[in-house]
């Protein structure tokens, strides 16, 4: 089960701009399997990338848009993408701000079906 | 003169500090302001007078003005229970409304007392400064509403998926309804402003540079949460077949709209 897994989140780094790919533990923020280039923290990542998580559920709930699935964090020289793996896990990648979301997200969701 | 005046109140007060002087003296030690002092000549002398209704309006007007609102209420509406034509305590029951905002028992109660009294200068004045005050206060309404209905006019979902909030979770504008058709703008306005916050962490911890939007996902809906400018955070709600790209198109354009409407409030 890990080796697919590892597998997927390599895949995930592949992608065009994509600098590390992670599997996340929702309620803490802790690494549970990660494949990043040099150089990336990824417990940085996963810790403020549950946070954002937990930040955007409790907006989105008081909206009346439910339970959020993907989250994705643009910023001016970066982005940043969340999806939810089920079960109280987070799959997470970041990269530049050209990194292809709709690709990176396919690959996410492959990523989880490997997880399962 | 004035102090000429409250030195005359004094030495009358300390030549016989059981006299009815002290109301005089509390509530010209009230008008300037010296709540403490006022505080302690108000209740020594309401120890002699226990029943005196003057030294309770007095005492009540003192308490308003340290701002213990529910005391002063609750000394006035004895004094009416005892007097229901007691000009003092319509008056200050009036003013202490107005302080809450309740302008209609505000002007009831102000009414009231003009009718006990047509000639008390002081109860025309606070007549007059409530029915402006409750004007404005219309008019705020008016306004709010007004803002909520055309701000964001002429874009798709205006009136039930826009809102603009300001950087600490207050509503600028716009409406935002659940799926059901529940108001939810202001519980929203407040979230988002700690999603916005968050966003900006991870964004400057991460190295991603500033934040520039963050799409939600979520099962009933798609949120799209962006800064028109740095002082206002905008939120675009569409239900899930609304593909991402085109959220993202309709927030732009809303956001043009909002730095708009944000130039016209600083003008």
């Amino acid at each position: 089960m890990i080796a697919p897994l590892a597998e997927a989140l390599d895949r995930m780094t592949r992608v065009g701009g994509v600098w590390g790919a992670l599997l996340v533990a929702a309620d803490d923020g802790l690494v549970i399997a990660e494949a990043v280039m040099e150089g990336i923290k990824p417990a940085a990542i996963a810790a403020l990338a549950a946070s954002l998580a937990r930040q955007s559920g409790i907006a989105s709930e008081a909206a009346g848009a439910g339970t959020p699935r993907f989250l994705h964090l643009q910023g001016a020289a970066g982005t940043l993408a969340v999806m939810s793996a089920g079960d109280g896990l987070l799959l997470v990648a970041v990269g530049s701000d050209e990194m292809n979301v709709g690709l990176a997200r396919l690959e996410m969701l492959r990523a989880i079906e490997a997880a399962e | 003169m004035m102090i000429d005046e409250l030195t005359s109140l004094v030495d009358e007060y300390l030549r016989s500090p059981r006299s009815l002087a002290f109301v005089d003296l509390a509530e010209r030690l009230r008008t300037e302001g010296r709540l403490e002092a006022a505080v302690r000549v108000a209740l020594t002398g309401l120890e002699h007078y226990p029943t005196l209704s003057a030294a309770y309006d007095v005492y009540a007007r003192i308490l308003l003005d340290i701002g213990d609102l529910d005391r002063a209420e609750t000394i006035w509406r004895e004094l009416l229970e005892r007097d229901r034509r007691h000009v003092g305590a319509l008056t200050g029951l009036g003013g202490l409304y107005a302080r809450k905002g309740d302008y209609d028992s505000a002007l009831d109660h102000l009414e009231r007392a003009l009718s006990v009294d047509p000639a008390d200068p002081a109860v025309v004045q606070a007549l007059m400064r409530v029915r402006r005050a409750a004007e404005d206060a219309e008019g705020d309404a008016t306004s709010a509403q007004a803002s909520e209905q055309t701000l964001f006019r002429g874009l798709d979902g205006a009136g039930r998926g826009m809102l603009l909030a300001d950087r600490h979770g207050q509503m600028l504008g716009g409406r935002l309804e659940t799926p059901a058709g529940d108001e939810v703008s202001e519980p929203a306005a407040a979230h988002v402003a700690s999603v916005a916050r968050e966003a900006t962490r991870t964004a400057d911890m991460l190295g991603l540079g500033p934040w520039l939007w963050l799409t939600i996902e979520a099962a009933a809906a798609n949120l799209h949460l962006s800064a028109p400018d740095d002082q206002s955070l905008l939120l675009v709600v569409r239900d899930r077949s609304m593909p991402a790209g085109r959220l993202a198109r309709l927030a732009e354009r809303a956001a043009e709209t909002a730095r708009g409407w944000l130039g016209e409030q600083i003008l």
